[in-house]
């Protein structure tokens, strides 16, 4: 058993023990939630409930008649308040609607998700998927009902996604360490949906208790737990399948094109909820973590709760936090307000102290090439970066701008602390406007 | 509680290196050698390290006083420059010398090329260069070493005895003495096995990669086992031998072919840079009119390196492959052909 990853990458100061063997605990939703209409790529939903309606725990609240998008269910019973744009975690205002928690969590039975999976048609699985609203939970929210229909695609493979490379988080280990089971009820759904053969639970060496865990489980022999080495980006989609498969997915194709999907542990076990528990998707587990909360650990969230709230359940700070960041910390967004919903793609929210989130003066560039070794995409970030910030277009371009997946690995250890991944975002924005220009 | 945060662009966190931590590394790797430099030739060589490192992190403040500029002097690069000019130096040079040398290193190689990150040829040797220019005589004026310097005379360096042959050879000293630095030389130069020891610091504490080093000292070792002559194996050995531990070698392919900003930053580029500098070396030690050509042969890749970096540049992932790249490209063929043919018919 080899450990497998790929070429480039950096080893951050990884900052698990903070959470990953706390238990994760259940909180429930305080006096009011902002449920975002938006959670997903694609079409925003339009509002299904009106102000003064009750509704009840998993009832659509949202939906659009868009192939690109994914309904929203209450994660609350009570009376809406209010359905108004509100500051979403974007950092802009998104049509919310706003929900009164009137504390008796009456479930809504009108969705019926619940089936037999091994008796349902493919068709039938997907719709309940939609229905369930769930998405990709790994942070781009991709709607999962299209994903696990790639039409003319034959699918081979399917990679489940434990590697959790990012500092500080741990839900999936958490998740994977508790809810085992269900992860493989979901992955045998998946399977069945896509007619894939085999699948591949890929788990970054520094989780061994999981890794253990699976192997003594005993899984069916089409289901394999594939150890990797602990190197961040690892659970970059594309970098995950080329550590698994050795497949490396080319220049502007998907990875269903190669034949295989991936896809994030919560969003597995969502499967189980809707399919064996009726639930749609309105819950999911955050790590709430960084050196300024009291409590770190992972919780169990319903969507539509505040930072605010989480972090009062979590124990509160001990010191001032200096940033606040979804997501984690290489790839996270700052936050500008506490007051903003744990959605869908909410993976971890942390809160830094002012050492912890340091933030440095940019020093002149000195071409030590320590960005091109650790970039994974193997590009020159601060060629394109510098090419970029002299509006250059066309040599950003020419050294594959487009190709960054914006992990930050090159900001990371730049020993002059320039902001690369800035500069290469504009480099993207700037390539895109161009090509489209061009095409014209 | 302060409810105002910062928000900038991911990543949030950023390892502990700087260009300050970069540069004290290298100075930490340099000192050995230069304690050796010392030992060997004696007190004067201190006075000449000290005069250099002093003069260069004066003549960048007096820079940035006069461009009303931040003092950068605390990155500590300014400092790395004087010891590299300083252990580039014979241990007898004048001390008003080795200012005027860095004086040329700081103002006219490093600022007026804009600083730190912006020369296009690495400072100390570019000084070097000079001094090789304006002092012929005391830039290569030797002596031998003796504890302290106590007792120095003027002798040769196993270099131009090597490049005098014949006879000459005989007064070579043994491959030992070469490798501790028991031998005439420049200050820093002559202990391989120190500035080794020091390479190997750099590369453990990520600061260098090995690619150029090792690429440029093989380079060297292999030409001189090929071309430097002798006619039996063992005597091709002794000039491979000779060749990879006299002379500046070391110190040039561990602490100045490695300088950031004048080498390629690309793996194939690198690769490029040490065999490119070990093959001008030996060019210029075997063919040449000097019997040293590290100096030169790193001033000339510094030159090419733009360049370099231009053509290697690494292959995205996901592009791709060249063997798929061959196949496209006889498919095209192919069908010109079959187009030809058909307009033919």
């Amino acid at each position: 058993m080899g450990i497998k990853t790929f070429k480039g990458g950096i080893h951050p100061g990884y900052m698990k023990k903070l959470t990953k063997k706390s238990p994760i605990i259940k909180l429930e939703a305080g006096r009011q939630v902002v449920i975002p209409l938006q959670q997903h790529i694609g079409k925003i939903c339009d509002p299904l409930v009106n102000k003064g309606d009750y509704v009840k725990v998993g009832q659509i609240i949202g939906d659009v008649d868009a192939y690109v998008s994914s309904p929203v269910h209450s994660s609350v019973s009570g009376t809406v308040v209010a359905v108004e744009p509100r500051l979403s975690n974007g950092g802009v205002e998104v049509n919310s609607v706003v929900i009164e928690n009137d504390g008796e969590y009456i479930e809504d039975d009108t969705l019926n998700l619940k089936g037999n999976y091994e008796e349902m048609s493919r068709e039938e699985l997907i719709e309940t998927i939609r229905k369930a609203g769930i998405v990709g939970m790994g942070g781009a929210g991709f709607p999962m009902h299209i994903k696990l229909d790639p039409k003319d695609r034959n699918i081979k493979y399917i990679i489940l996604n434990g590697a959790e490379c990012e500092p500080y988080l741990s839900s999936d280990h958490r998740t994977m360490m508790e809810h085992a089971d269900e992860m493989i009820f979901g992955i045998n759904v998946m399977m069945k949906i896509l007619g894939a053969r085999r699948a591949f639970i890929g788990v970054e060496d520094n989780k061994p208790d999981v890794i253990g865990l699976l192997l003594k489980k005993g899984l069916p022999y089409q289901i394999e737990v594939v150890p990797l080495e602990t190197k961040y980006p690892q659970g970059s989609e594309k970098h995950l399948i080329k550590a698994i498969t050795e497949i490396e997915v080319p220049h502007g194709k998907l990875p269903a094109d190669v034949g295989v999907v991936v896809n994030n542990i919560d969003t597995c076990i969502s499967l189980y909820n809707a399919l064996v528990l009726g639930k749609p998707l309105y819950r999911r587990r955050v790590t709430v973590s960084g050196k300024a909360v009291k409590n770190p650990g992972v919780y169990d969230v319903p969507v539509g709760m505040s930072f605010r709230e989480v972090f009062e359940a979590a124990g509160g700070f001990t010191k001032d936090p200096k940033k606040i960041i979804m997501g984690g910390p290489m790839m996270g967004a700052a936050q500008i307000s506490l007051d903003v919903p744990i959605v869908k793609t909410t993976s971890g929210i942390l809160a830094f102290t002012e050492k912890e989130g340091r933030v440095y003066k940019e020093s002149p560039c000195l071409k030590c090439g320590k960005c091109v070794d650790v970039c994974p995409m193997n590009l020159m970030p601060y060629v394109i970066s510098k090419a970029a910030r002299n509006d250059d277009i066309e040599k950003a371009a020419r050294y594959h701008a487009s190709d960054c997946i914006e992990c930050g690995s090159c900001s990371y250890t730049c020993p002059s602390h320039r902001y690369l991944v800035e500069g290469i975002r504009l480099a993207k924005t700037k390539v895109t406007a161009l090509e489209k220009s061009q095409k014209r | 509680m302060n409810e105002k945060f910062q928000v900038t662009s991911s990543p949030h966190i950023h390892n502990d290196f700087t260009v300050r931590s970069i540069m004290l590394d290298v100075v930490i790797a340099l000192i050995p050698a230069g304690l050796a430099g010392i030992f060997y030739f004696g007190i004067h060589s201190l006075w000449v390290i000290l005069a250099s490192v002093i003069s260069c992190v004066v003549f960048e403040t007096i820079w940035n006083i006069l461009l009303h500029k931040k003092n950068t002097v605390g990155d500590l690069s300014a400092v790395v420059t004087g010891l590299l000019l300083a252990y580039n130096m014979p241990p007898t040079i004048p001390v008003w010398m080795v200012i005027i040398g860095a004086l040329f290193a700081i103002i006219i190689v490093k600022q007026f090329f804009g600083g730190l990150g912006q020369n296009f040829i690495n400072p100390a040797l570019g000084a070097r260069a000079f001094m090789l220019a304006s002092w012929a005589g005391a830039m290569t004026t030797w002596v031998s070493p003796s504890l302290f310097g106590s007792d120095a005379m003027s002798s040769a360096t196993p270099l131009s005895l090597l490049k005098a042959g014949g006879e000459a050879l005989q007064n070579m000293p043994g491959v030992q003495k070469l490798f501790m630095g028991d031998v005439g030389g420049c200050i820093g130069e002559t202990s391989a096995c120190l500035l080794i020891i020091g390479g190997i610091y750099l590369a453990m504490r990520g600061v260098i990669k090995l690619r150029i080093p090792v690429s440029f000292i093989l380079t060297v070792s292999v030409c001189a086992f090929l071309f430097a002559g002798g006619s039996t194996l063992a005597e091709r050995l002794q000039f491979m031998r000779w060749h990879t531990f006299a002379g500046g070698l070391f110190l040039g392919a561990i602490f100045m072919a490695t300088d950031y900003t004048t080498s390629p930053t690309t793996p194939k580029g690198e690769l490029i840079m040490g065999i490119g500098c070990g093959l001008l070396t030996s060019l210029i030690r075997l063919k040449g009119g000097y019997p040293e050509g590290v100096t030169y042969a790193i001033l000339i890749m510094n030159i090419f390196t733009p360049l370099i970096d231009r053509y290697t540049v690494p292959k995205p992932f996901g592009s791709k492959s060249g063997k798929e790249k061959l196949e496209k490209k006889l498919m095209n063929f192919i069908a010109k052909k079959q187009e030809k043919k058909e307009a033919a018919n």
